[in-house]
């Protein structure tokens, strides 16, 4: 699968807003994209239409009847050419030039100070338009029917998956849960773009990348229930799962450490000269995090192989991103750490698949790390714990539900290709709820960890002073039987 | 004078051999290292001896080390195990314990502790609880070291020590050298160990120097972790030192010798795990406890051991355990305020006579 683009400098700096279908979002709705809309002069999203010159006809030849000619956009991912700043524009003092450390840069008698916010804001891609067809000259990494299918059933198992596990916290069944909803697109997709040999360090908003890893119903079921089977042997609430042999480090509840940690793991990576690379997946909140900050400087400035991901959903539980930060989005940090970034539409599936897929190869070939902001909506709630209609409105919760769904966006794609069907579909549906009424089932049959398991990991042996505290404890155990609870062994 | 030091392997090869020193030893001159010396030596034979152990931390690398401990490393080892750092502990930290669930070995430095607490997120939560909140699954093998404790004249927020707030923490070793063996030792303990281990050295003894026996010279010596050491044996009172204040305290041992009180010191070399057993055995062996450190008094280690001695020991104590600690205020800058904040040997010397009924 080849991936050439054309160089094309000169569009970016001549290309003017054009009324496109995220403009009649913005008619249709009250700014949802509050993250990159918040300068709302411009409507920076910008779809590739016919009338954008630089046009070149690739030649597929799995080309499908059904598809529409792939054609080159003006994006450029070649290494040797990323966009260069202009330097400030000489006024007479031609030859003078910077000479303290930090490089070449040109004096200027004239006083400008760099704007607060760019006059044209990051562009972000996207492949599928909002109805899930091709756009026009949309350049992405051709899929297989197989992971293509493999890509939306894995979608709709998450959307299920979340969907009866929220039930059964509202059941009492577990004590908590947070979904995905609306973000099944950057779970299933950028997962599918890995490899397993990759690392992923989570926040806890991408089961979908364990999913797709090969992590079955029963084992999130045991997770979440605490039991025996449990990897994490109940240590933590739910949805803290994590697995060595998925490469999927245990999701931790503080925010934002795991980038940090990220960058430490590719860096190791890399001097193990492995063919693989680091991933790590944050918030918009999380950006605000010093670790954030920290761990993109580390990254630029040893090399690592580290694709950063960010699911910008507009909110940090109530927080809007318009409190959270004043930048451009995400992506424009990219370029204040000396790290490549790119924005993505985050529920279009064929451009987060592109563009992980892009990324992970500059990231291991060229060591180099890469910050991807997939723009996205949460439209879940935060977690169990909160009611998001409490501080946004209930319809546009709905409107993200219903017309922005990710999930029945590349539904139609894979339908107009042929590979997918109403039958299908429910036969999926019904198959993955089946299956996952009978993982809660038995999740919750199954005995709780041992008390054992209290005292056992703080160290890599059992220390003698916990190894008494035991003891002590089985005895006082033997004393009070019937204080003891009977569905906990011992 | 030296006393016969027996030591163990920690990892698996035992090597019981008594260093008969002061009785073998033919040379004029008795080995000294300061202890500088022998964390440097240290750090060089666990990185040779494993190409997992790399060394991070600001300035350890061109500059030789903020206080020149990782001198010559750079040139040795390269610029892929020893890094040079962006002034970020909260990076510096976290990229550590990222590497280390890779499975690398990290020696994290700090320039002091007290920066450490920019980092402490990451010591405690992202290593510390790693292990137990993963079921085993992420095992953190670092070490963090670095300078803690008072210096001279430098101020409150370099000068605290961060003992007992590393100490309360499960899942993390914590470790206080005070001679030269103690440095060599226990860092080699730590860097083979795998859990997460806080490793508090001392500025002011850098530069001073220890005798070494052969055995300690050796690239195998390992000191036990959770074992303290007994200075100097004594019958009359206990005195229980870690780090800096271990010298105060032998100090102190010599003055009352003087005045026909025999001390016993003790050198605790580990905070977590506090060897109860020898804290809890000496103290039923003299009956009278003095405890010193360097921190601030509420909460600090001298509660912990005093608190352990009561709930094991009480009817052997013939006195009320005195506790030695700073004053209880920021440290201040000017010198003979700063003297006036720490314990000086002249207050272990007057505690002990408490004990001992000898003044009030």
């Amino acid at each position: 699968m080849t991936f050439c683009l054309k160089n094309s400098r000169n569009i970016i700096s001549k290309l003017k807003p054009k009324v496109g279908l995220l403009s009649l979002m913005k008619q249709s709705s009250d700014c949802c994209y509050s993250s990159c809309l918040n300068h709302s002069n411009h409507c920076n999203f910008l779809p590739v239409t016919a009338t954008s010159p630089f046009v070149k006809q690739l030649k597929n030849p799995d080309s499908n009847s059904h598809k529409k000619g792939r054609f080159f956009v003006f994006e450029r991912f070649e290494s040797t050419t990323a966009e260069k700043q202009i330097a400030s524009v000489p006024n007479g003092e031609d030859n003078q030039v910077l000479n303290f450390p930090g490089g070449k840069v040109i004096f200027s008698p004239e006083m400008r100070f760099l704007s607060e916010s760019p006059s044209l804001h990051a562009h972000c891609y996207r492949v599928l338009d909002d109805n899930g067809q091709l756009i026009r000259h949309s350049n992405f990494i051709q899929v297989s029917e197989d992971i293509a299918v493999k890509m939306y059933s894995n979608m709709v198992t998450l959307q299920t998956l979340d969907t009866i596990f929220y039930e059964a916290q509202r059941q009492g069944r577990i004590s908590f849960y947070v979904t995905t909803i609306g973000e099944e697109a950057i779970n299933i997709a950028s997962a599918a773009a890995l490899t397993l040999d990759d690392f992923v360090f989570p926040q806890y908003r991408e089961p979908g990348v364990l999913l797709w890893r090969g992590f079955t119903l029963q084992e999130f079921a045991n997770q979440c229930f605490g039991n025996k089977a449990d990897y994490g042997k109940g240590r933590q609430m739910p949805i803290h799962y994590g697995s060595n042999k998925h490469k999927y480090f245990t999701v931790s509840s503080t925010i934002a450490t795991q980038i940090p940690h990220a960058v430490g793991a590719a860096y190791s990576l890399k001097m193990d000269k492995k063919d693989a690379c680091a991933v790590t997946y944050f918030g918009d909140g999380g950006t605000s995090e010093g670790d954030f900050h920290a761990a993109l400087n580390f990254a630029a400035v040893t090399e690592a192989p580290v694709i950063f991901i960010c699911r910008n959903n507009g909110w940090a539980i109530s927080t809007p991103t318009s409190d959270q930060f004043r930048s451009d989005g995400i992506a424009v940090r990219g370029q204040a750490y000396g790290v490549r970034s790119i924005r993505v539409d985050g529920n279009d599936v064929l451009a987060i698949y592109s563009a992980v897929h892009a990324a992970r190869k500059m990231a291991v070939n060229e060591h180099r790390p890469i910050l991807i902001e997939a723009v996205t909506y949460r439209v879940g709630h935060h977690s169990t714990s909160d009611d998001s209609t409490k501080y946004r409105p209930a319809d546009e919760i709905e409107w993200w539900r219903m017309a922005r769904d990710p999930v029945t966006r590349f539904r139609k794609w894979i339908e107009s290709n042929g590979w997918w069907s109403s039958e299908a579909e429910s036969q999926l549906r019904s198959s993955i709820r089946n299956q996952l009424l009978q993982a809660i089932q038995l999740a919750e049959k199954v005995e709780k960890p041992p008390v054992k398991d209290l005292f056992t990991d703080v160290y890599d042996d059992l220390p003698p002073n916990l190894r008494e505290q035991e003891k002590l404890l089985r005895e006082t155990i033997n004393r009070h039987p019937k204080d003891y609870p009977a569905d906990v062994p011992l | 004078m030296l006393a016969i030091i027996r030591q163990t392997v920690s990892n698996g090869a035992s090597r019981n051999r008594p260093a008969f020193y002061a009785s073998r030893s033919y040379s004029a001159a008795v080995k000294e290292m300061t202890v500088r010396e022998a964390l440097n030596s240290a750090l060089d034979e666990e990185m040779s001896a494993d190409p997992k152990v790399f060394l991070i931390g600001e300035e350890v690398g061109e500059y030789q080390g903020a206080y020149k401990i990782s001198k010559g490393l750079l040139e040795k080892y390269g610029l892929e195990r020893v890094r040079d750092t962006p002034i970020t502990e909260a990076g510096f930290a976290g990229i550590g314990v990222g590497a280390a669930y890779y499975g690398l070995r990290p020696v994290v430095e700090f320039m002091t502790f007290n920066f450490s607490m920019q980092a402490i997120d990451h010591i405690i939560n992202s290593a510390a609880k790693s292990n137990y909140m993963s079921a085993g699954q992420l095992s953190v093998p670092i070490v963090f070291r670095g300078p803690n404790g008072a210096a001279a004249g430098v101020g409150a927020q370099h000068s605290q020590c961060y003992a007992s707030w590393y100490g309360s923490c499960p899942g993390l070793k914590v470790l206080v050298p005070y001679s030269s063996e103690d440095a060599r030792g226990l860092l080699k303990a730590a860097i083979r160990d795998p859990d997460p281990v806080v490793f508090l050295e001392n500025e002011l003894l850098y530069g001073e120097s220890f005798p070494v026996s052969e055995e300690a010279l050796d690239s195998e010596f390992c000191l036990p972790i959770g074992k303290a050491k007994i200075e100097r044996e004594g019958k009359d009172v206990t005195i229980i030192a870690f780090s800096k204040m271990v010298g105060y305290a032998l100090k102190a041992a010599d003055m009352l010798a003087k005045e026909a009180i025999s001390v016993e010191v003790i050198n605790l070399r580990s905070i977590r795990p506090l060897d109860r057993a020898t804290i809890n055995a000496s103290v039923r062996k003299t009956n009278r406890l003095v405890t010193v450190e360097e921190g601030f008094p509420q909460n600090g280690v001298g509660a912990e051991i005093c608190a352990s001695v009561v709930e094991e020991s009480f009817g052997f104590l013939d006195a009320p355990v005195e506790r030695i600690a700073a004053a209880d205020v920021p440290m201040p800058y000017a010198a003979n305020l700063e003297r006036m904040a720490v314990p000086q040997v002249e207050d272990m010397v007057r505690a002990a006579k408490r004990t001992c009924y000898r003044s009030v």
